[in-house]
């Protein structure tokens, strides 16, 4: 296990060395100049070189990818250019709300996804599993935008039971959790379902129901603990797919977090935002990834990793 | 199995119990603004987007400003100032008693170190270039001199700017925000920090800034400008999405659309008169165009430029915005000096185009490409353009791309046509010069300018330098006429097909006025918040 884990760890060091880089190669072949965007449209051609010059970005890319580097590796991310604050600050006070919306967005998954598929394959065929399926394909493709908005004009505008969009209480949570959890709500009905009805055919299930246990002790002692095994690793990847959907998300709804950074850096080219946004959330889709692998064997005593 | 529904459904019950209708509404003497995107920096010397445009203006002065919702330009910290005879040299005498936030009474020294922290190559200000025409400014930015000799500090009331050549537009200069006075001691206490801890002098000051939700602005009680500001209270909310906005605007959570009325809703919003009337309407500095690159083949033959500009239907694209705007026929917006009321322009007529193109020898049309920014509704409005063009035979590859990409492209002049949209230029001064120098003259004919026609006429270039020597007060009337005729000496060359002005729609919630115009002040864009009132 040991040794599993310190390989995973060397792994993940060249996953996001490849990142970076990839990420700086991208930026630099974009043709445009963010000198030119942080001088503004009245700078003379004389301004926008000094700028440079002071931004170092007239180096050969391999200079500056090296300066990178090594600065990362001293915990500094650089100054954005168009806000002229610490990128690690502006990911630090970003960082909480974009965990308590993924936090809150796998919760609204499970609690939506898991009794869905449940119900579906204990009546596998019947009319209630045909709507689960239907709704949970509905799901996983409705687009998050109009989802978003969707919700925001019914519930919150017409009903006036949440507020539009922002931050700070419970209530504010609830709107974009469930629309990011809807579309991962889908994929887990369907994977539950699946798993579960996997699991009913096997000979313990049968064994236990011939012993006469009751139904509901089948499903949770033997059958649930067994089918939610590929749910662990859906929670682990969620982290990468939800790092998508933030993005999304946070812009419809106002949500101060990563991903709302990450959509304002990109349109004006904060180089050292988006290089910041990108490495954080390879980071975070790692530990995820890594996390997971973990808990396999603690869920599964016959998994073991040598 | 009914236990585990009840856990079940107690835990939804928890979830839904959480939720308490918190709705925020304003409260009383306090003026709520939305924005989209963070606010990015308040450092005068820095900013200069127009989203902090007028935001760093209520927490700063400058020696000058406009009266509110004008473009007359007034003293502001000058008490009052002299222009000597040969028009280089302005002596500003200052207000008395002007407090910096920290309570520090404002020096004409201060005014002065303002001026060079802009110019020093340090401060990366992309204003610094306003200020190059300052005796010694060259010399600063070389490194070749400590101070900016053109500025001198006679006593600590009294500022004289020296300037190589005269200038017309320089007292512009002096009221837009790269000029704004800072004081020295707070700038070295913040550092870098600056732009998120700013100290001004203006009619507010910081209070709170929460990265990615709100900046909270609150009333210096020490503002020199008695009765200013209107309101205790300005709330900048960021981070909301346009829609949803609006949505708040109409559920009076919000008094200010800081980003204006999202597009998809503009229609439906100003046909119902009980949201029409929240909204305000007023011209702006700003003119949408195609630029024509005036070397590239066919180009270079002004008939074939003449008949472009005949060729393009601009009532048919201003509705393609929602009349948003009033067609352009020449290259000055209406509101500034030099605005030339009786002249019509070039006709749509693509017949006479069609002639003129067979003048030129292309009776069959020829191929070019015509670049837009890629956010709507530029698209559509290239497409039109694109459209009348084939009419007259010009096919125009359309090449959509992001706003740096093109800007990128064409100011290293390779873009035969560009469509102006989504970059065009809104005047940094109500100058008639702020819309030649940048943008048509020789000087930014350069690689990385901004004059994508690449235009250049050495004549017009030597008529604006001596127009902008008319510095004297009572001739501005002169000035104003010679620049009428060097804009439609070039609508005669026509580098460029104006398309149109866009006017400005603000809307406010009713618990909010002030005076007329604050609100589509073509100079504190787009809101004047010092004069932002709650009247109930």
């Amino acid at each position: 296990m040991t040794r599993y884990l310190a390989g995973r760890l060397l792994q993940s060091v060249f996953v996001l060395v490849g990142v970076t880089l990839l990420t700086f190669l991208l930026l630099y072949v974009l043709p445009a100049d963010p000198a030119q965007m942080i001088a503004g449209r009245s700078a003379t051609p004389e301004t926008v070189q000094r700028i440079r010059s002071e931004l170092g970005l007239d180096q050969p890319l391999p200079v500056q990818y090296v300066r990178y580097v090594s600065r990362l590796l001293h915990g500094d991310l650089g100054r954005s250019y168009a806000q002229k604050v610490e990128v690690a600050e502006l990911l630090a006070s970003r960082l909480g709300p974009t965990a308590i919306l993924m936090l809150s967005g796998i919760g609204f998954e499970l609690l939506m996804g898991l009794p869905a598929g449940v119900a579906a394959a204990l009546r596998q065929g019947s009319r209630l599993d045909r709507l689960v399926m239907v709704l949970a394909f509905a799901g996983a493709s409705a687009p998050q935008f109009a989802v978003g908005l969707l919700l925001l004009y019914t519930l919150a505008f017409r009903a006036g039971l949440f507020p539009l969009g922002g931050y700070g209480s419970w209530a504010h949570v609830v709107l974009p959790a469930f629309t990011l959890g809807i579309a991962g709500a889908g994929w887990y009905a369907r994977v539950i379902r699946s798993s579960m009805i996997d699991v009913l055919g096997q000979e313990y299930v049968r064994t236990a129901r011939a012993k006469g246990l009751p139904t509901r002790r089948v499903v949770h002692k033997h059958m649930l603990r067994n089918a939610l095994i590929p749910v662990v690793s859906m929670v682990g990847l969620d982290i990468g797919t939800f790092m998508g959907g933030v993005v999304v998300v946070e812009s419809v709804f106002g949500w101060p977090g990563i991903g709302q950074l990450a959509w304002q850096a990109i349109q004006i080219v904060d180089i050292p935002v988006i290089l910041g946004v990108v490495t954080t959330s390879a980071l975070a889709i790692l530990l995820g990834n890594l996390l997971a692998d973990i808990c396999y064997p603690l869920l599964d005593p016959r998994i073991r990793y040598s | 199995m009914e236990r585990r529904w009840i856990l079940y459904v107690v835990i939804w019950l928890v979830v839904a119990g959480l939720v308490v209708p918190a709705v925020p509404a304003p409260t009383r003497n306090q003026v709520v603004v939305t924005f989209k995107d963070d606010v990015s920096t308040l450092d005068p010397a820095i900013g200069y987007d127009w989203q902090n445009w007028s935001i760093i203006k209520s927490i700063f002065d400058g020696l000058m400003d406009y009266a509110p919702g004008t473009t007359k330009l007034v003293p502001h910290l000058a008490e009052s100032y002299q222009v000597s005879a040969d028009g280089r040299t302005y002596t500003f005498r200052l207000r008395r008693g002007v407090k910096f936030h920290n309570r520090r009474e404002v020096r004409a020294q201060d005014f002065k170190y303002s001026l060079e922290r802009v110019l020093n190559p340090k401060t990366q200000s992309p204003g610094a270039g306003f200020f190059m025409g300052i005796v010694g400014a060259e010399e600063f930015v070389k490194g070749q001199a400590k101070e900016v000799r053109g500025i001198q500090v006679v006593d600590p009331y009294t500022l004289r700017i020296s300037l190589k050549q005269p200038n017309a537009a320089f007292l512009h200069t002096m009221a837009i925000n790269f000029s704004h006075v800072v004081p020295r001691e707070e700038v070295e206490r913040a550092g870098a920090d600056f732009g998120h801890k700013p100290v001004g002098t203006g009619a507010f000051r910081l209070k709170e800034w929460v990265l990615g939700q709100r900046v909270v602005l609150e009333r210096n009680p020490d503002y020199f400008l008695k009765g200013l500001p209107r309101t205790d209270e300005i709330v900048f909310l960021v981070g909301v999405e346009p829609n949803v906005a609006l949505l708040r605007l109409q559920r009076g959570e919000v008094d200010i659309l800081g980003d204006g009325i999202p597009p998809a809703r503009f229609v439906q919003i100003m046909n119902d008169p009980r949201w029409r009337r929240l909204v305000e309407v007023g011209d702006q500095l700003h003119t949408g165009y195609v630029t024509i690159q005036v070397q590239m083949q066919p180009f270079t033959d002004v008939r074939v430029r003449r008949a472009l500009n005949m060729a393009i239907d601009k009532q048919r694209i201003v509705r393609i915005i929602n009349n948003r705007a009033v067609p352009a026929v020449q290259i000055l917006p209406p509101l500034m000096a030099g605005y030339d009321a009786t002249y019509s322009g070039y006709p749509y007529d693509p017949r006479a185009a069609k002639r003129l193109l067979a003048e030129a020898g292309y009776a069959n049309g020829f191929a070019t490409t015509l670049y837009a920014n890629n956010t709507d509704p530029n698209p559509r409005i290239a497409q039109a353009i694109q459209q009348d063009l084939a009419a007259i035979g010009v096919r125009a590859e359309l090449k959509t791309l992001a706003q740096s990409t093109v800007i990128e492209t064409a100011g290293r002049g390779q873009a035969p046509l560009v469509w102006s949209g989504g970059m065009a230029w809104i005047a940094d001064y109500p100058d008639p010069n702020n819309f030649y120098w940048p943008i048509l003259s020789c000087t930014s004919a350069t690689p990385g300018g901004w004059n994508w026609a690449r235009y250049c006429n050495r004549e017009l270039e030597r008529q604006a330098t001596q127009a902008d020597a008319l510095v004297q007060p009572g001739q501005e009337r002169l000035r104003a006429e010679r620049y009428r005729q060097i804009f439609r000496r070039i609508m005669q060359d026509a580098p460029w097909i104006p398309i149109f002005h866009e006017r400005r729609y603000t809307m406010h919630s009713d618990r909010v006025g002030g005076k007329k115009g604050i609100f589509t002040d073509p100079v504190h864009i787009p809101v004047h918040y010092d004069e932002v009132q709650v009247i109930r």
